[in-house]
């Protein structure tokens, strides 16, 4: 795990390093925030294990334990909102049989309340790991989520 | 001898006529978020599996937005006789029918087209598609003044020689090469270009503050954080034309005699952060970025900026926080970003659409520019129509066109239901406007006055069904969600303001409540470093004047419940910023 941090951390493209862009970089690669990662990226970039964390609580696209296989986003912002992202929100919390923000019960899918995924034309809107899918109905949205967790559909 | 630029031009030109003048057809895709939304990418696919077995002559692109979203994926066909046809609501499977039959043996599917157009100089009508109506005679399409969107669907986003075939850079080499930055800075200036970020701010003033300082290096840096829901045109920008924005900013660049400029924005984006980064690539590959730009002595550098999620890090100085790597919080203001910007060097930052207007700016002149729009307005706005309108989409309309005619007209009106009742227009930090508002000019004064703005450009539509009450919770909850923190009266009091509309909504506020949401909004005014906790009661205060009676019944216990319990409550993250 620690090889594997510090290469991402030193594989980084762009000209200017931050602690932020070091913490996006292994929550690109790792899909979360190990303790390591903090613990490499403050050796790295020659801050201190609480600067890192300062930053890293800041984010809310930041997590730190493992995610599940697929996350899903459902937007709640008040475009989608108008077009019924409440009960898309309902449908998809029954399919996943949680009643908040997280991981399935079989630990599958991880739901994410998103505030825009940016295709407000298509709305109501949800995003399988960031690819965006419009028009959802309460049906479709949980269809989407069972097929995520093997279910039939 | 030509020079470097116009060598580039005529390789442009080249590709340009391979493209739209050979005896090949063109087979052009709508992409973007919206498009892809809807399946973009599997009629793109689609559609190279179809030309590649069919065996037809004819080159696939996936190209911007046209802005049309309501008819995503969309899709367009032009033909070696220089007819253009635009398909709309594609499915994937009907890629084969329309290569086969469209491409192939010259037979366009009429009952599939919605719209034609023809390039200057084919016939028209010739082959039936005169019964289609022209791109350009639609409604939504002759109310537009195209120029920030002027490429948008008409280019493939990651072809730098298409974008210089259609006259890109051709400003920055007349600005490097005949112009003094003083000279720019005095177009833009006279052109009367507000700032597109929400705060209206004069661009050449801001321009003007930076330019002078001799410091060796200086930033320059374009807000892409486009956090507002409702709002999608800097990803548009990005996404569907990308090298607007680079020469832009490049000129900006040169213009306030600075070293670097920066792309910000938002990490999962992949689209915008995609195209941006190839732009840039390509760019500097052109001689176009980097040491002596065009045998110049001018020098600038550019790269791309990642942020996490966080609303707030749109905001300038919290902005120059998260480039810096650290908390987006906001800063103390002064010192202003000109004295002592990101990393303590003098600074400016834009907005993509500010950004996006400046290469036909330095292209056409300040007096063209300053012709279209409004007197305190010039220019256009992208606005972004979504919620419960017939035409959803992205749309580029002279300043001071009004309201109901960018709802009618270009939005086609209501999509459901009977009527529009509500728009909040401008970011979940702006008002509500009701009906009596409607008549009012799209123009950033005539829009404050009215008690919204026009922001970032999105408007928001709710039909009769909309629940004003429910709506500013969402709103307020949002805002809530988005508080950096910094500041105690825009952290508390959003909480508060949410719990209070929360009990509204529930039938189960106190006649008190109402003055309770002033006095915590003002608070908010008075005690918050930047606009997120200035403006926050903006969206309440905007919705008493247009639907005062209708929230006070929520007082009286009389709104009808709304929410999938049916109690009035709502799904919420929980998840707040330690």
């Amino acid at each position: 795990m620690r090889e594997q941090i510090r290469q991402v951390l030193s594989s980084q493209r762009q000209p200017t390093i931050t602690v932020l862009s070091s913490l996006l970089a292994v929550q690109d690669s790792l899909h979360y925030i190990p303790d390591e990662a903090i613990r490499e990226t403050a050796t790295f970039s020659g801050s201190t294990i609480n600067e890192v964390w300062s930053v890293a609580s800041f984010y809310t696209n930041f997590r730190f334990t493992p995610p599940g296989e697929k996350t899903l986003d459902v937007c709640w912002g008040p475009s989608c909102h108008l077009l019924g992202a409440q009960e898309v929100l309902n449908a998809v919390h029954l399919a996943l049989e949680i009643e908040e923000e997280g991981e399935s019960a079989d630990g599958k899918v991880t739901l994410k309340y998103n505030t825009c995924l940016g295709a407000c034309a298509q709305g109501p809107v949800i995003a399988i790991d960031h690819h965006p899918i419009g028009k959802q109905t309460p049906e479709s949205a949980a269809q989407v989520a069972r097929e995520l967790r093997g279910l039939d559909g | 001898m030509p020079t470097p630029f116009e060598d580039l031009q005529s390789r442009a030109a080249a590709r340009w006529e391979e493209l739209t003048a050979g005896q090949s057809a063109w087979i052009r895709v709508g992409g973007g978020t919206s498009g892809l939304a809807v399946g973009a990418d599997r009629v793109f696919d689609a559609f190279n599996h179809a030309v590649e077995s069919s065996g037809v002559n004819a080159s696939v692109s996936m190209v911007g937005a046209l802005g049309l979203m309501y008819m995503e994926p969309q899709v367009d066909v032009l033909m070696p006789d220089g007819t253009r046809i635009y398909y709309g609501n594609v499915e994937p499977e009907e890629a084969i029918s329309i290569v086969e039959q469209h491409v192939k043996n010259g037979e366009p599917l009429l009952d599939r087209a919605f719209a034609y157009s023809v390039s200057d100089g084919a016939a028209s009508g010739e082959t039936g598609v005169g019964k289609l109506p022209v791109l350009e005679s639609l409604p939504m399409f002759a109310l537009q003044e195209r120029i920030a969107t002027r490429n948008f669907g008409e280019i493939d986003p990651h072809d730098l020689l298409q974008y210089v075939a259609n006259d890109g850079y051709t400003a920055l080499n007349r600005a490097l090469t005949e112009m003094t930055p003083e000279q720019i800075v005095d177009e833009i200036k006279a052109a009367g270009l507000r700032g597109r970020g929400g705060a209206a701010f004069p661009a050449g003033l801001k321009w003007s503050f930076l330019a002078p300082s001799d410091a060796p290096v200086k930033y320059v840096l374009c807000n892409a954080e486009e956090g507002d829901p409702g709002a999608f045109n800097d990803k548009g920008i990005i996404e569907s034309d990308p090298h607007t924005l680079v020469e832009g900013l490049i000129i900006n660049g040169y213009a306030t005699r600075s070293s670097h400029g920066f792309i910000f924005i938002r990490q999962g984006h992949e689209m915008s952060i995609d195209a941006a980064r190839k732009a840039i690539d390509q760019t500097y590959e052109a001689g176009l970025l980097g040491k002596n730009i065009l045998g110049t002595e001018f020098s600038f550098e550019m790269e791309v900026s990642l942020t996490g999620d966080s609303y707030v890090a749109g905001e300038e100085t919290a902005l120059m926080e998260a480039i810096e790597g650290k908390r987006a919080t906001p800063r103390f203001k002064p010192p202003f970003p000109a004295a002592e910007g990101l990393w303590k060097k003098p600074t400016n930052i834009n907005n993509v659409k500010t950004l996006a207007y400046v290469p036909e700016i330095v292209r056409n002149g300040s007096e063209w520019f300053k012709g279209i729009g409004t007197e305190t307005t010039s220019g256009t706005a992208i606005v972004c129509l979504s919620g419960h309108i017939k035409y959803p989409g992205m749309y580029e309309i002279p300043m001071g066109m009004t309201i109901r005619d960018v709802l009618e007209k270009v939005g086609g009106g209501v999509s459901e239901g009977e009527q529009i009742k509500v728009l909040q227009a401008g970011g979940p930090l702006n008002g509500l406007l009701g009906e009596e508002a409607f008549d009012t000019i799209i123009d950033f004064d005539a829009m404050t006055a009215a008690g919204a703005s026009i922001g970032s450009g999105g408007i928001i539509v709710g039909n009769e069904t909309t629940n004003i009450v429910d709506l500013l919770r969402t709103l307020i909850a949002f805002n809530q969600f988005e508080s950096c923190g910094k500041c105690f009266p825009c952290r508390l009091g959003n909480t508060h303001m949410l719990e209070i509309l929360d009990r509204m909504c529930q039938n189960k506020a106190k006649s008190s409540d109402l003055a309770l949401l002033q006095r915590v909004g003002s608070s908010m005014k008075a005690g918050s470093l930047c606009g997120h906790g200035q403006l926050g009661y903006n969206p309440i205060l905007s919705a008493m004047k247009y639907f005062g009676d209708e929230i006070k019944s929520s007082l009286d216990g009389e709104l009808e419940l709304v929410g999938v319990f049916g109690d009035g409550t709502m799904i919420l993250p929980s998840r707040t910023r330690p």
